[in-house]
């Protein structure tokens, strides 16, 4: 019998593509825009993909210390819910609706959004809040989650990423 | 199913090289396979391993990242530092288990 010498199989952990970068601009502030950002980039980083988030316009929600634990979901506007859009704007359907999401995404396991940008940040990502958003809202680093590393402009932003594949939310 | 020889363990694998039957993972195999992928086991590293094998035990399936720093009490910032760029894949396939299919 003759035996051969075969290489041995090793899953390969991506060396062949080495500089991958990731760049995701979030401009939405409700609960159920924020978390697509979140998990991509929470996933990419997991890959070893170095990720930057920008956080624009409403998505300053996310990472503003007073709104980011109180992020909403509102049926309105949203078909998907197949519910009656009049329904959506009934008092307290907001908050049903919020909390019904809060509900399903604990239930999997998935952290709110403020620990989600923990991990993000403990996993290596870069959070960057957006000067206009900031300059038009009259607020400050102090005022953004600490793990915020800069107020930057877009300009700052786009060379930052330079080369990066890029998402926009 | 393929099987593959490292370092005289013979183990039955995917197509991409984990494990597919956990019961066939050792302590020694461990070292092997975290030597195939540059990794050199320390005593953190065995933590990891052995908490991911035990949850995999009692769950069925192998644990995310995020599980292992929430519930296995190990830190997202030392996962990376033991199983650096990809913590979960590496973890997993040094452990012996399936890659994790959850998102988070």
């Amino acid at each position: 019998m003759t035996t051969t010498e075969t290489a041995p199989i090793v899953p390969s952990f991506g060396e062949s593509e080495p500089g991958r970068k990731l760049a995701i601009i979030c401009s939405k502030g409700n609960l159920d825009m924020a978390y697509p950002g979140l998990i991509l980039a929470n996933a990419a980083l997991g890959e070893g993909v170095e990720t930057h988030l920008f956080f624009t316009f409403w998505g300053f929600e996310m990472i503003n210390k007073n709104t980011m634990g109180h992020l909403k979901f509102t049926m309105l506007g949203n078909t998907a819910t197949h519910m009656p859009q009049g329904l959506g704007g009934l008092p307290g359907m907001t908050a049903m609706a919020t909390h019904q999401m809060r509900k399903a995404i604990a239930e999997i396991d998935v952290p709110e959004v403020p620990e989600l940008l923990q991990q993000i940040a403990d996993s290596g990502g870069h959070l960057w809040g957006c000067r206009m958003s900031a300059d038009m809202q009259h607020l400050g680093l102090d005022d953004l989650y600490e793990e915020v590393e800069d107020i930057i402009s877009a300009s700052d932003f786009i060379e930052k990423t330079a080369g990066a594949q890029l998402l926009f939310i | 199913m393929p099987t593959t020889t490292i370092d005289g363990h013979r183990i039955q694998v995917d197509a991409e090289g984990f494990l597919t039957d956990p019961m066939e993972w050792t302590e020694d195999l461990a070292k092997v396979l975290a030597a195939q992928i540059g990794i050199e086991l320390a005593d953190e590293h065995w933590k990891a391993i052995r908490f991911v094998r035990q949850d995999f035990a009692d769950q069925g399936e192998t644990a995310t990242l995020r599980r292992v720093s929430v519930v296995g009490e190990i830190p997202t910032k030392t996962l990376f530092a033991l199983f650096p760029q990809k913590p979960a894949k590496k973890l997993a396939y040094v452990a012996g288990l399936p890659k994790p299919r959850g998102c988070v």
